[in-house]
């Protein structure tokens, strides 16, 4: 397995086919772990966030504890970094520590591949500025295989603000190495500069895109854009990009509403096309704990899950 | 008074008097006192068979951080550097702590020039009080002072009002003064830490679209029109700022331009390892960019090659991209990069690198020619010797080189200031006063 995770792209299809098994081994009783395996007793998991994100850490912390690894929450306040606290030496106090794995969420885009060539730890992107999040994309391609026989060829509309969007870059990458075929959807202010490289349909009509969309894949729409400029308005954003139950009709019968979380309920997805049966939100959720556990399995010394015998 | 050497059997190109030749030079109390075939005489003699010799290096261009940030550079150890490169003539910006926009500072930073001895030292003024874009700083009081500033610019941060630009232009005309405007258009760059385009979006780093700097440069042509005033366009960085350039040079305008080694070397791919060594304002380019400014400084819309050396400490390095500082080391290996990178004839690295810049800022014995009579600054290099650079053994404070571990060829043998050697056979020698 890989040493460490800081894009999708440090993975082959193989690899994430890997970990999209292991997963399944450890939901294979639901969706819901509650048993324990002893494969990383003795590891040190350290959880460096310098952005709270607590919807994150808890899904790395429960992973992590499932597997019989010592968790230590590591948080970095972002004044910290203006007042020029040193990331290296940060990096270097943890590592004096003695851990096994870093577990790192930053602002800045880079910041995990600056602490890889700092420390011995494996280094587990948690997030990295408008960058990447590769175990967001991991959870969503496992959520997306538990609907559809393979990713090759399936259609997936990525919509809304992809150029601040960490979510949408690992996503689009590990889709598009999956074999999918990627749309992404949104006003031209929040897609990324030169996106036409990218190999993804590009579109700024999410009407015309859903009706062939297997996936509609809604990304966060964060008030500050509209602050600063992008969009005239929330409800104007809405209107165009929204996901309303209206548009929800266009999809086709087997078509799944997927989102990252936090939603902002009436700007990306109205409360209730978010609640209707083909959005998978919560599983999402579910999945994020199998999927990490699967990661820090495969990278931390497990061989093969289904060998496991949990101990409670 | 300095013993008379003379530098024997070098080949001595001097744009400044068309000479391209072998030929010998002798130096007499620091000035020029024979060209041509000189027989064995009283003086020491230094053979210089195989090497070129030329009027030394000019910076338009340079970084030394004293007053202020003298943990990232001193004028002297900024001068030590230069002299290592080639250079006698720098010009430090004025982005210094205090800013160099008043009389007091300009002439505190030609005094630590004169103390440290390595090279003259011509200080920038700030256009604005504090570079802070409001005021016009006191250029008169810089113009007469004994510092006697002709060149103006609030680099590091660009003059966005146009009409505060215009007034300064205006204004600069009383003292024939150049102004240099650091083109990156506030708004359009705000956020941005490098290049925008394909790279930035892979890499999730807010860009600076080259838009940016256009904008401003094409602003800057127009204004310069209007107001008569000679423009110095610094670190030109894209294909677009070019053609302006071009263009307005064809139509007549007095406009010189500089590129750095760093925009005629390297492209925003190095980015993607976050490594904020690769982080400098302007940016890293494209290819194309690359390709455009290396032609354009072939063909003379570029007028010269400027360092834009700008120390920083490691520690305000090794941060995270976002919040690290641009600028990158140059006087050390600018004949180096520009030698190995481009394919510019040894005539044009000379001219650009010497001729040139001393021209664009009028400074008299400075950049040849290489004449009886004038004084000796000069630079002997080995324009085929490959040597690995070492950011350790670098003459600056700072380690920032973009360049670390790169192979140059093109390697300073001598650098004499006023006909005393700053650096001989490749060894440092203390400056005199």
């Amino acid at each position: 397995m890989i040493r460490h995770l800081l894009s999708i792209r440090d993975l082959d299809p193989e690899g994430v086919e890997r970990i999209i098994q292991t997963a399944g081994v450890f939901q294979q009783e639901g969706p819901r772990i509650t048993r324990k395996y002893p494969t990383l007793r003795g590891k040190t998991v350290v959880n460096l966030f310098y952005e709270s994100s607590t919807r994150t850490r808890t899904s790395f912390e429960l992973a992590a504890k499932r597997l019989s690894a010592d968790v230590v929450n590591f948080a970095v306040s972002g004044s910290a970094v203006e007042k020029g606290e040193s990331l290296k030496d940060t990096a270097q106090t943890i590592e004096a520590m003695g851990v096994d794995a870093i577990v790192m969420r930053h602002a800045s885009s880079g910041a995990p591949w600056r602490l890889a060539q700092w420390v011995q730890a494996n280094v587990i992107n948690a997030g990295d500025g408008m960058h990447e999040h590769p175990t967001q994309a991991l959870l969503d391609l496992y959520t997306m295989r538990q609907h559809f026989p393979t990713l090759s060829g399936l259609r997936v509309a990525i919509v809304g603000d992809v150029v601040h969007s960490r979510v949408a870059r690992s996503e689009v990458w590990g889709l598009q190495m999956m074999g999918a075929d990627v749309t992404i959807v949104g006003p031209p202010t929040l897609l990324p500069p030169k996106v036409e490289t990218w190999g993804a349909e590009v579109s700024t009509d999410l009407d015309a895109v859903l009706p062939k969309a297997d996936v509609v894949y809604l990304l966060r729409m964060q008030l500050e854009r509209m602050n600063a400029g992008f969009v005239p308005s929330l409800r104007e954003y809405s209107r165009l990009w929204g996901l309303d139950t209206a548009r929800a009709s266009a999809l086709k019968d087997e078509a799944l509403i997927m989102h990252p979380g936090p939603m902002n309920r009436g700007v990306e997805i109205s409360a209730e096309s978010a609640e209707l049966p083909r959005a998978v939100i919560t599983d999402q959720v579910a999945n994020g704990v199998a999927v990490r556990m699967a990661l820090l399995y495969l990278m931390l010394g497990g061989r093969d899950a289904r060998e496991e015998v949990p101990v409670e | 008074m300095s013993k008379a050497f003379i530098l024997k059997g070098a080949r001595v190109i001097d744009p400044g008097s068309s000479r391209d030749g072998t030929a010998d030079v002798r130096v007499d109390d620091g000035v020029v006192t024979e060209v041509g075939r000189i027989g064995s005489n009283s003086a020491e003699v230094i053979d210089c068979d195989g090497l070129v010799l030329a009027p030394a290096f000019v910076d338009l261009h340079t970084h030394l951080r004293e007053p202020g940030r003298e943990d990232a550079e001193t004028v002297a150890t900024g001068t030590r550097a230069a002299a290592r490169g080639g250079y006698t003539a720098v010009c430090p910006m004025a982005n210094t702590d205090p800013v160099a926009d008043s009389a007091g500072i300009v002439e505190q930073v030609v005094a630590l020039g004169r103390a440290a001895g390595l090279a003259d030292v011509y200080p920038v003024g700030a256009i604005t009080v504090d570079l802070g874009g409001e005021r016009l700083a006191e250029m008169g009081e810089m113009a007469a002072s004994t510092a006697r500033v002709n060149f103006f610019s609030d680099d590091g941060r660009c003059v966005n009002d146009a009409g505060l630009m215009r007034r300064a232009m205006e204004y600069a005309r009383t003292f024939d003064a150049i102004i240099c405007n650091h083109a990156e258009e506030g708004a359009l760059a705000a956020g941005g830490h490098m290049n925008e385009g394909e790279m930035s979006s892979l890499l999730g780093i807010r860009g600076i679209p080259a838009e940016a700097e256009e904008v401003v440069v094409a602003r800057d042509l127009a204004l310069a029109r209007l107001t008569g005033v000679r423009l110095h366009v610094p670190h030109v960085s894209t294909a677009g700022s070019v053609a302006l350039i071009r263009a307005a040079k064809a139509a007549g305008a007095r406009v010189t331009a500089e590129v750095t080694p760093h925009h005629l070397s390297l492209t925003d791919e190095v980015v993607a390892t976050y490594d904020p060594v690769y982080k400098v304002a302007p940016p890293l380019r494209t290819r194309e960019d690359v390709e455009a400014l290396r032609a354009a400084l072939a063909d003379g819309t570029i007028d010269c090659v400027a360092t834009d050396h700008a120390p920083h400490p490691q520690e305000d390095k090794e941060r995270e991209f976002d919040h690290a500082p641009c600028g990158m080391l140059n006087l050390e290996t600018a004949l180096g990069v520009v030698l190995t990178d481009t394919q510019l004839p040894l005539a044009r690295v000379v001219e650009a690198m010497s001729t040139a810049p001393a021209r664009a800022r009028g400074l008299d014995g400075h950049g040849g020619p290489i004449e009886p009579g004038q004084p000796a600054n000069l630079v002997v290099f080995d324009p085929s010797a490959t040597w690995t650079v070492e950011p350790a053994a670098l003459a600056s404070k700072s380690r920032n080189t973009p360049f670390a571990g790169r192979s140059l060829t093109g390697t300073v043998v001598h650098t004499i200031y006023r006909g005393r050697f700053t650096v001989r056979d490749k060894e440092d020698i203390d400056g005199q006063r």
